[in-house]
């Protein structure tokens, strides 16, 4: 296991190191002069020139690849146009909203997705059946951001429930992020893009946990379970949903890094503040190198999260061996 | 050789291809689905009662926001244009690039794959390596900022749909193969003296085609949504008349605040139900392809 962990590990950082490196590439390739795409004209003439220096934008490529390297390492992710502020600190501004963003749309919708997967696994044929699984399907195969627009007029702009778009209601700013976690505003601002979310994450554990629990149910232990006569709640519950959860489980992590950078559109249609909101307006302003970084960024937790979900499959199934001694 | 390709699995009588028709309502809901849509497409100049494009009258004035009506099935938007002519003509687009990406990312991942399970060895290495690469690339990001480095456009879709969500199709075809290449007319080929190519691509690849059409099926609709997200970002081509370039027109000029679901709500319901229609199909064909998971 723990070699198996470190072998995840080197692999981890060597897809880092491969995506990284193709990001490089594909900013380098773009049309234009590279110095003016990552030096806004609007820099005052010595902090041009530091940057200059710093990223060392009049060397050959291969050196300029070693700074970009070196300067990643060290979390150093150039200025933005806007405003000349730090990319990081333009990042770090948006992670937070990102994630509570992902985290509560992803969490309501694998609560909701496991329980009515489990249901229906235990209810087959009928109306019910009918009804749900092409319903399931139907909210994966919308466009999310169309979802988000039928919600916000609906629910913002006709029935005035819900604010229009962003993360705090005008004159509310309040400066750092945890005090406008405990406002209430904030999470009000929050409901309709995580409701979004949510329908249109909801159908894959459905879908999966359905079919886990069909193929467990007709395992051995269950019929076994079943022989003993305990009742049919207690075996779909203590016997049957635990073991088909491991799948989900995985999912779960995999969703939770596909959703960071798939939360793009989700951010756009409502202007919540989040890191693919920042992304689609660095790409739309030109400004390169808070695009870069946002591309990183979201890139990075990705890679990590499917290491993860890969680690939490080792863990929690004692069937995967992957090699090791018998 | 002919003796062995007939015994293949995936050639079916039709009497089987009738009881699935009976059994698999979600199939063909789904086919009904792709069958209205490519009529719809190919006879869009008679269907569509407007041209697409063209900047409505109503007396001397704009017949701007126009509700639904008898002239106007679906209304107009904002800029005087038959909604329903658009989503007609939306069609094609939308079978354009998800038939391009499609055959793209299910060629590449079939070939892919058929070399990595079969050659085995280092070229399964180096694939598997490429595809671990490729999903740790954000999919709607990467497609985004390759967008602006470049030329906005469906042909940066297509290609991002391509390199990037081959892998699910490689992976599967991969695990087909490495059980294919075990059986006996694998062996029967190889002992009468057919080079490894011949085997791959003239034994071989005709069993897992019919699993890579599967995969093609649900790929039309990631294409599809992508072209959409993209379109909506302002990075599709503006030119199209595409459902997303009318959901990203919808939501830049106002129709959210003015409640003109008859402007945006047309051409997302047509997206849902093309992506729908592939997963119906790839859904109900799994059973026909694979019987052992048709209990479930």
């Amino acid at each position: 296991m723990l070699k198996h962990a470190l072998g995840r590990l080197g692999h981890l950082v060597l897809v880092l190191w491969a995506v990284t490196t193709l990001t490089f590439v594909m900013f380098r390739l773009m049309p234009g002069d590279p110095t003016l795409n990552f030096l806004s004209p609007s820099f005052s003439e010595e902090t041009r020139a530091a940057l200059l220096k710093s990223f060392g934008l009049d060397r050959p490529m291969w050196e300029q690849y070693l700074i970009y390297m070196a300067n990643l390492l060290r979390g150093e992710l150039g200025m933005s146009f806007l405003q000349g502020k730090s990319v990081v600190v333009l990042l770090g501004e948006a992670l937070p909203n990102t994630v509570i963003l992902t985290v509560v749309s992803l969490s309501c919708a694998y609560a909701f997705g496991v329980v009515a997967g489990a249901f229906l696994a235990f209810r087959r044929g009928g109306l019910v059946e009918a009804l749900a699984i092409p319903s399931a399907l139907a909210t994966r195969a919308a466009p999310e951001f169309w979802l988000g627009m039928l919600l916000l007029t609906g629910f913002a702009f006709q029935a005035g429930w819900f604010p229009t778009g962003g993360a705090l209601s005008p004159g509310k700013e309040l400066g750092s992020f945890s005090t406008s976690l405990v406002s209430g505003d904030y999470w009000w601002h929050l409901a309709l893009p995580a409701l979004t979310l949510m329908l249109y994450l909801q159908g894959l554990p459905l879908l999966l946990m359905r079919a886990t629990m069909l193929d467990v149910l007709n395992d051995e232990f269950i019929v076994m379970a079943r022989m003993k006569g305990l009742s049919r709640w207690s075996i779909v519950i203590r016997h049957a949903a635990r073991n088909a959860l491991l799948p989900v489980v995985t999912a779960f992590a995999l969703g939770l890094g596909a959703s960071i950078g798939g939360n793009v559109v989700v951010e756009t249609v409502f202007a919540w503040p989040g890191i693919g909101r920042l992304l689609v307006q660095a790409v739309q302003t030109a400004d390169y190198p808070l695009a870069q970084g946002a591309f990183i960024l979201i890139a990075a937790v990705l890679v990590l999260m499917n290491t993860v979900a890969d680690l939490a499959y080792a863990l929690l199934d004692p069937r995967v061996s992957f090699g090791a001694k018998r | 050789m002919l003796y062995w390709t007939r015994e293949c699995p995936s050639v079916r009588s039709a009497s089987r291809v009738l009881r699935f028709l009976r059994h698999e309502p979600f199939a063909v809901a789904g086919g009904a689905i792709y069958f209205v849509i490519v009529v719809v497409a190919v006879f869009a100049d008679e269907l569509a009662p407007y041209d697409p494009r063209a900047i409505l009258k109503l007396g001397s004035r704009i017949a701007r926001y126009q509700p639904i009506s008898a002239q106007h099935w679906l209304g107009t938007n904002s800029s005087g244009r038959d909604v329903l002519s658009q989503v007609i003509w939306g069609t094609r687009s939308a079978l354009e690039v998800g038939l391009t990406a499609a055959i793209a990312v299910v060629a590449i991942g079939t070939v892919l794959g058929l070399l990595s399970g079969y050659l085995g060895g280092w070229v399964d290495r180096v694939i598997t390596w490429l595809a671990d690469i490729v999903l740790g690339l954000p999919f709607l990001p990467f497609m985004l900022v390759l967008a602006a480095l470049t030329h906005p456009g469906t042909g940066i879709v297509v290609f991002s749909v391509a390199a990037l969500l081959w892998p699910n199709t490689a992976r599967v075809i991969r695990a087909q193969v490495l059980s294919l290449r075990e059986r006996a007319w694998v062996e029967a080929a190889r002992v009468t003296g057919c080079s490894t190519t011949r085997i791959m691509f003239v034994h071989v690849l005709p069993q897992v085609l019919p699993l890579a059409a599967l995969y093609g099926s649900v790929a039309i609709g990631w294409a599809i949504l992508a072209e959409a997200s993209a379109s909506f970002l302002g990075f599709g081509d503006p030119t199209a008349i595409s459902w997303g370039v009318m959901l990203q027109e919808a939501y830049a000029n106002q129709a959210l605040s003015r409640g003109a679901w008859n402007w945006f709500a047309p051409p997302g319901a047509a997206i849902m139900a093309m992506v729908l229609a592939g997963f119906l199909i790839s859904r109900g064909s799994e059973r026909l392809l694979f019987p052992k998971l048709a209990d479930q």
